[in-house]
């Protein structure tokens, strides 16, 4: 039993190692120079570089504006997904409509459809639109997902009980203020949740900002590392690509490990119905 | 569904106008910016198209091309392999780890599943971007450890590139396996603890529980994660791109994957959009056909092979 119990945790421990070690490599080759990194054996531990480095960077692209660039286009696509999934969650959950299950099977299936049968035509309309070199793209198609509308549909229906929305309408609160000061304040945690995923979704996409944002002003952080792995003026300077890969993960790995709790055990919550 | 006579279609709508409002972002975005662009990208499917002359009718001639072109087959090939590999890892990793940490064999399981989930909130791109560092020729960390261990260095970007499949595996496979544990644990949090204590008393181990109580009572979140693995492995992109450097996936093709292959013909590489339609169509009707064929096999085995086996 001793030993299972010790074999169990050197898996685990061995797998925690091999899920850190890209981390913390990524971390020490950031305060190297690009010399100290190529030779050979590599570098195992921490230098004094990070200075010399984070001015590389500041030399190669425009940090700060790739950060703004991605904390807009993150933090405005999540509110509005937050705003209109929560709208549509709470209706399929609360009222009772012609079509409703209808539509809500319609919303369904929407998931199962691969998304890349439209991708040359999602770029042209884009074209069309003018919306090549704007954020809009990469905030308006999504804003409104199945996704996030069946995850608030769960979380409303563990949550709200109907007799409050019942007293709120007999004490004659408009449907706008129903949502906004009674529904709102008890789908908190379910927000949290679903916000920290899509803002990390957001944060990280790559695939559709490089066929959208061709402008390098408004690069986001993955297009920015993109633009610094194949430098046309500087070419690859590791130490610094290391430290920007840092500077454009750590934010997101700040939050997540500080609401990692809330994260877990709202994303084992909402998946556990259906 | 709105054939209510008395009040008219117009008088339903009205009276629950509120319920329609909230709901109604997500059917007008779904029409405009989902159903539309699928829809017409079946039309220019048909089509030769450059984006800038006039479009001319070819019939079924995009279709055939792809399916006589060697690229793509080695694009899905490559896909299908890597993918396969991966999710030994992934599904099969990530439901051994959701079982040991749903169980009480360990303790500190919320810091195990925090440092199991952290590679999902890290952009891709800067994965990638160590990764190519870790498998590097002369000076990456692995290489390190093999010639410590008194291998050869493999080289892993050039060479032949059988190699470059085996880094994208490990990278695929190191980014998935918290997501698909955190799916399997909701699922087992459902299951009733009853049915593990009945299983306790009666002598099973925990292989035993594994197989028998925990994987059957999963099936249905298990197909969940083999489709959603399924679109994911044919949309594998940013991976192979940033650590192949090229859309044509490094020495002789061998990291080039199929979502690669199609933006490869447009809109990134050339202007190919006919074509590139096809191609769309192509990996979507894949991925429809395996999703169906997993949905038959995991319903048979649950009617007739999974009795059968428990009974030996």
């Amino acid at each position: 039993m001793i030993l299972k119990k010790i074999f169990l945790y050197l898996l685990l421990l061995g797998i925690v190692a091999i899920m850190l070690l890209p981390f913390y490599w990524m971390l020490v080759l950031s305060t190297q120079p690009t010399t100290v990194i190529f030779q050979y054996p590599p570098p195992f531990w921490f230098g004094d570089n990070t200075v010399a480095n984070f001015t590389a960077v500041t030399q190669s692209v425009n940090f700060l504006q790739a950060f703004s660039n991605t904390l807009i286009v993150s933090v405005v696509y999540t509110v509005l997904v937050l705003l209109f999934c929560s709208m549509g969650g709470y209706a399929f959950a609360m009222y009772d409509f012609p079509g409703r299950e209808t539509l809500f099977t319609i919303l369904l299936v929407t998931m199962m459809i691969p998304w890349t049968a439209g991708i040359i035509p999602w770029f042209f309309m884009m074209s069309k639109f003018g919306w090549i070199n704007n954020f809009l793209a990469l905030i308006v198609p999504g804003a409104a997902n199945a996704f996030g509308i069946f995850w608030m549909r769960q979380y409303c229906k563990q949550n709200i009980p109907s007799s409050l929305i019942d007293a709120a309408k007999i004490d004659g609160l408009s449907e706008w203020l129903i949502f906004f000061r009674i529904v709102s304040p008890i789908l908190a945690s379910g927000f949290a949740a679903l916000g920290i995923m899509m803002i990390v979704g957001s944060w990280n996409n790559f695939m559709q900002p490089l066929l959208i944002l061709r402008d390098t002003s408004l690069h986001t952080l993955p297009l920015m590392l993109k633009y610094m792995l194949g430098d046309p003026t500087r070419g690859t300077d590791m130490g610094a690509l290391m430290l920007a890969s840092t500077m454009a993960v750590l934010p997101l790995l700040i939050a997540f490990l500080s609401a990692s709790h809330y994260f877990m055990s709202g994303l084992t919550a909402g998946a556990v119905k259906e | 569904m709105t054939r209510v006579k008395k009040p008219g279609f117009w008088g339903v709508l009205h009276r629950h106008r509120v319920a329609y409002a909230y709901i109604a972002p997500f059917y007008i975005l779904f029409a405009v910016f989902g159903l539309f662009p699928i829809v017409a990208g079946l039309a220019i499917s048909f089509f030769s198209w450059n984006g800038v002359d006039p479009m001319r009718f070819v019939g079924m001639q995009n279709y055939l091309r792809l399916l006589a072109d060697g690229m793509f087959w080695k694009a899905m090939g490559n896909t299908a392999l890597i993918g396969l590999i991966a999710h030994v890892f992934i599904l099969g990793g990530g439901l051994v780890l959701a079982y040991i940490l749903n169980s009480n064999l360990v303790k500190f399981q919320n810091g195990f599943k925090t440092v199991y989930f952290l590679p999902m909130v890290t952009s891709a791109v800067a994965s990638a971007i160590v990764f190519k560092a870790l498998f590097g020729l002369n000076n990456g960390l692995i290489n390190f450890v093999f010639k410590s261990m008194g291998f050869e260095g493999i080289d892993w970007w050039g060479g032949n590139g059988d190699f470059v499949k085996v880094a994208v595996i490990a990278m695929f496979s190191w980014q998935w396996i918290g997501w698909n544990m955190v799916i399997y644990l909701a699922g087992m949090q459902a299951i009733s603890h009853d049915i593990y204590e009945a299983a306790e008393i009666d002598g099973a181990n925990h292989v035993q529980v594994f197989f028998r109580i925990t994987v059957p009572l999963l099936k249905p979140i298990i197909l969940f994660t083999v489709i959603q693995s399924t679109i994911g492995t044919l949309g594998l992109f940013t991976e192979p791109f940033i650590l192949t450097g090229t859309l044509l996936g490094g020495t002789d093709n061998q990291g080039m994957t199929a979502m690669m292959y199609l933006l490869n013909k447009a809109p990134y590489g050339n202007n190919l959009y006919g074509f590139a339609s096809a191609v769309a169509y192509v990996i979507s009707a894949i991925i429809i056909v395996v999703s169906l064929v997993n949905m038959k096999v995991f319903d048979r085995d649950e009617t007739a092979a999974a009795p059968a086996r428990r009974k030996k």
